[in-house]
């Protein structure tokens, strides 16, 4: 019946239904929403290019600037104009690949952010922090820089924060240096502890931030705070910047993906709404939506990402207040309901120094956990496949040595680097660790 | 049709026997381990009434069909001789028995039983042989096309294959299998049954046997033409077509004779004939043999096991190889009740090793001992619901026992170096091993009796550690494990 209809349909319209055809999941040009800041007056894309998941060469650790070349010329010819890296996104790689890519293109064409990052207490020193500022510029291959932010605030409290940008003098230097024009926008990204954003925003009127980027998303909008005691809702947060005017750039829009791994009961009910949109257009829609946001950064491994931000930003179609109660009440409940581990893959917590792969012993966790196929009732008829299918999958994703039992709870992951989703890492651990050592005994 | 029946039933046994070894699952020796447990010499040494009455029996009856159906060993010679065979067909001739080597062999061998002296045994014994040869050789090919299946169904998203480590057990006992197949192959190749009828212990004990066997190849001298296509065929070199003997300590009744005999001639028969008579022959091929022995305790001396693997991840911290440590006395797997039962009982067929799951299995570099499994940990840990070695030996060497029993036998304990331990140290805070112990029996406790706030270190309850060795192997000091498991010489019930 219905290939019926549909081949008469096809033969009805004829030849001008097969030239549409040809565009379907090609975006548009000239179409992309942009948001104004209001102290610069910068015409921001909606969308923003996050350098922090880069293509790498196939079965290789080198990142295939060919291909991030590729996409950020396709990016920029379809109006998207704001990149967004770190000294230490990417091993370390990511500013002189993003440099690479945009030193082919007129300065005036693109904003580029940068951080001063502060993972490794060794570079907390004034001279070796201004000595990142001024690499940042080098890598970039530019002499000033659009946005720049404290990186990740709030993680180790008050006391990290005042040590890593107060002490040393490195807010007043940026302050300094914002007022030389060297950097258009000062900012900080907020993760952690709620105290240090309140901090800030309360000196609001010393600091004058131009920015503030923060995780945004459908499931943290009202539920960041009950799946983790010291993560704070994003909607208390976008409130705050809101009361100020501080326009929010939003990161983890997509939750590293965890937003499109979705079980299949979830995936039906958002297919139903909008059967030829994708999984991640819902998540992106909905992070666009509040006005107070300037851009949503997404960190576009693949060209087809890049093509169905695009398409769902170019331009952007707000959600109603039905949508986004759909979203970030309906779905963010069943969300909740299932027990994941909330790893978006970021990788900060790495290298383990005792070689455990962190975030891919989550991804499978969560993988089987999403699938529902989690072998935890012995009763189920399915157990027994499920629990071999299990084991079999976590020595495919993760080499013997690199599993949750060789962790040694040493807290290395969260004391000296650190999870901005604030896992307990050690303790998931060793959570599936024992649920692993469980299934590999019930062999009966 | 005697040599159909042969055929089949060999080649049957010996396809069987191959997978058993082959099999890394688990699944197989449910159904084929009884062929592992007709093998004469271990079904002796396993004190096996029934079997060893059975092989009897049927050599009294049948002659040394034991030799060309059940033994994998022979089997496998006929197989190589047939290939022999295809390039040069009639080539075998008859040759005197060798007796006093034959006799002498098994005196040796004997004397190695009792003595406990492992490694002759070992090296003289067919199906150890055999399964040397499987193990070493055959089930790392076998590994590695189960794992390119394994990355075909991963790609498929099915878990019908999924992938082992493959990795060398020992070198010592690499290079002697490999030499053991060589001079087998290059023997049976050339004169057939060499081995079975000069080196082989247990061909000798059953050729006691089958000169008295009720069923023998007899001549019809009437139909006899002497033409020797008979000789020319017997792989054991046993027929003297000119005096029209048969020497039935060797002939291991393959039927190829019968098959060659133009003229009817020959016939596996209850009837009378003459008594074979025996002679000896202080040439033919001593020299070979002699070497063959020689060549392989050498090798025993050779190299030892190294086993260097990278494994490097660019955005991961680079993990050193676990190595394993020198162990005063040597661990072996719960069944095997002491040390002695193992050096006395075991063959070293290498059917634990190949069957173990959790790579801790190897054949032993230590001379006495020398391809007689021992445990070590870099890959795995004895796991408490595992007791696939001992389902499998059919030596007795490790005796059954279910899951239950085996968690309370303790094999060994377990010995903190503290000097190594990074938590005693105050590198980082571990506990792994605690954590990890099945029984319980490790806790962390201050370095310093008197100071809550000093490091802690691992003690172990020695009572009721049991030796599995997740301690050990969990251990995230590397390449050596800050604690690791002696063995105990003898096992005991905890």
């Amino acid at each position: 019946m219905g290939m019926g209809a549909a081949a008469t349909l096809a033969a009805c319209t004829g030849k001008k239904r097969i030239e549409q055809t040809d565009n379907v999941g090609e975006p548009p040009t000239g179409q992309m929403t942009y948001r104004t800041n209001p102290t610069t007056g910068d015409k921001v894309s909606i969308l923003g290019y996050g350098m922090m998941r880069l293509p790498q060469k196939p079965d290789s650790e080198e990142f295939d600037q060919d291909m991030i070349n590729q996409q950020v010329d396709y990016a920029l010819a379809h109006g998207l104009n704001y990149f967004d890296t770190s000294p230490v996104y990417c091993q370390g790689q990511s500013e002189r690949c993003t440099g690479i890519a945009l030193k082919r293109h007129p300065r005036k064409s693109f904003f580029v952010a940068t951080k001063l990052s502060n993972f490794d207490p060794k570079l907390w020193s004034h001279k070796a922090s201004v000595e990142m500022y001024h690499n940042s510029m080098k890598e970039l291959q530019v002499d000033y820089i659009d946005y720049y932010l404290l990186h990740s605030v709030g993680g180790g409290g008050m006391q990290n924060f005042s040590q890593r940008y107060l002490d040393n003098g490195m807010l007043d230097f940026l302050m300094e240096e914002r007022r030389a024009g060297r950097i258009r926008n000062l900012g900080f990204s907020y993760h952690g502890d709620v105290e240090v954003f309140d901090y800030l925003l309360a000196n609001h009127d010393k600091y004058h931030w131009d920015f503030v980027q923060i995780q945004l998303n459908y499931l943290d909008w009202t539920y960041a705070n009950e799946m983790n005691d010291r993560n704070t809702d994003a909607s208390y947060l976008y409130g705050e910047l809101q009361k100020r005017g501080i326009p929010a750039v939003i990161m983890e829009p997509l939750l590293g993906g965890r937003l499109v791994k979705l079980p299949s009961y979830v995936v039906s009910q958002l297919k139903e709404r909008e059967p030829q949109k994708s999984l991640a257009s819902w998540a992106f829609r909905y992070a666009g939506t509040p006005k107070g946001v300037l851009t949503v950064l997404s960190g576009m491994t693949y060209m087809e990402h890049l093509k169905d931000n695009l398409l769902t930003y170019c331009p952007l179609q707000p959600l109603n207040e039905e949508e986004q109660h759909f979203l970030d009440t309906e779905i963010a409940q069943q969300m909740m309901e299932m027990d994941t581990i909330p790893c978006n893959d970021c990788k900060y917590c790495m290298p383990c120094p005792y070689g455990i792969d962190i975030p891919a012993n989550f991804l499978h966790y969560n993988k089987w956990i999403i699938d529902k196929k989690m072998p935890n009732d012995a009763g189920d008829p399915e157990y027994r496949k499920n629990r071999r299918n299990y084991l079999i999958s976590l020595d495919r994703a993760v080499p013997h040595d690199r599993q949750p039992d060789h962790c040694i709870m040493c807290n290395h992951c969260i004391d000296v680097k650190h999870c901005p989703q604030n896992i307990r890492i050690p303790v998931e651990l060793h959570k599936i660790s024992q649920r692993l050592e469980e299934l590999r005994r019930d062999n009966s | 049709m005697l040599k159909k029946t042969r055929k089949i039933l060999g080649i049957t046994c010996l396809a069987g026997l191959t997978l058993l070894f082959l099999d890394f699952t688990g699944t197989l020796h449910l159904y084929l381990g009884w062929m592992a447990k007709m093998q004469a010499l271990e079904a002796t040494l396993a004190l096996n009434v029934v079997v060893v009455a059975l092989l009897a029996v049927a050599t009294l009856i049948f002659g040394r069909i034991y030799c060309s159906v059940i033994c994998p060993l022979g089997v496998m010679q006929d197989v190589f001789g047939w290939l022999g065979k295809k390039s040069k067909k009639n080539r075998y001739t008859y040759s005197k028995a060798i007796s006093w080597l034959r006799y002498t062999m098994l005196v040796i061998f004997a004397g190695a039983l009792f003595a406990g002296a492992g490694t002759l045994v070992q090296l003289l014994a067919p199906y150890s042989a055999f399964g040397r040869i499987a193990t070493t050789l055959l089930q790392p090919l076998w590994m590695m096309g189960n794992n390119a299946l394994a990355v075909v169904a991963e790609h498929y998203e099915s878990y019908t294959f999924y992938s082992v480590d493959v990795w060398m057990r020992s070198l010592p006992v690499f290079i002697i299998a490999l030499l053991t197949l060589a001079v087998l192959a290059v023997l049976a190749w050339r004169n057939g049954r060499t081995y079975c009828n000069t080196v082989c212990p247990v061909g000798t004990a059953l050729s006691l046997l089958s000169r008295f066997s009720l069923l023998k190849v007899r001549f019809d001298k009437s139909k006899c033409r002497n033409c020797s296509l008979c000789t020319k065929n017997c792989k054991a070199a046993c027929i003297d077509f000119k005096a029209h003997e048969i020497d039935y300590s060797r002939c291991v009744v393959c039927g190829d004779c019968i098959d060659s005999c133009k003229f009817g001639a020959l016939k596996y028969t209850t009837g009378f004939n003459k008594t074979e008579k025996k002679k000896e022959d202080k040439e033919a091929n001593g020299l070979s043999r002699r070497s063959f022995l020689l060549t392989s305790a050498l090798m025993a001396t050779a190299a030892m096991a190294e086993e260097t693997e990278a494994l490097v991840d660019g955005g991961l911290a680079d993990i050193v190889e676990k190595k394993a440590p020198t162990r005063t006395t040597p661990l072996v797997p719960p069944g095997a009740l002491s040390l002695k039962n193992m050096a006395q009982r075991c063959t070293g067929c290498q059917l634990c090793v190949s069957e173990c799951p959790n790579g801790i299995l190897r054949p032993s570099t230590d001379m006495m001992h020398l391809m007689q499994p021992v445990m070590s940990f870099e890959r795995g840990f004895c796991r408490p619901e595992c007791t696939r070695c001992s389902d499998v030996c059919p030596a007795g060497a490790i005796k059954p026992l279910d899951a239950i029993e085996k968690s309370s036998i303790q094999i060994g304990h377990a010995v903190v170096a503290a000097d190594f331990c990074i938590s005693a140290l105050g590198e980082a805070e571990c506990g792994n091993c605690e954590r990890h112990c099945p029984a319980g029996a490790i806790e962390m406790v201050p370095v310093d009796p008197n100071n809550e706030e000093s490091n802690y270190v691992p003690a172990v309850n020695e009572e009721i550690c049991i030796g599995c060795g997740a301690c050990e192997h969990l251990c995230p000091v590397r390449p050596l494990s800050a604690i690791h498991v002696e063995g105990h010489e003898v096992h005991k019930m905890i």
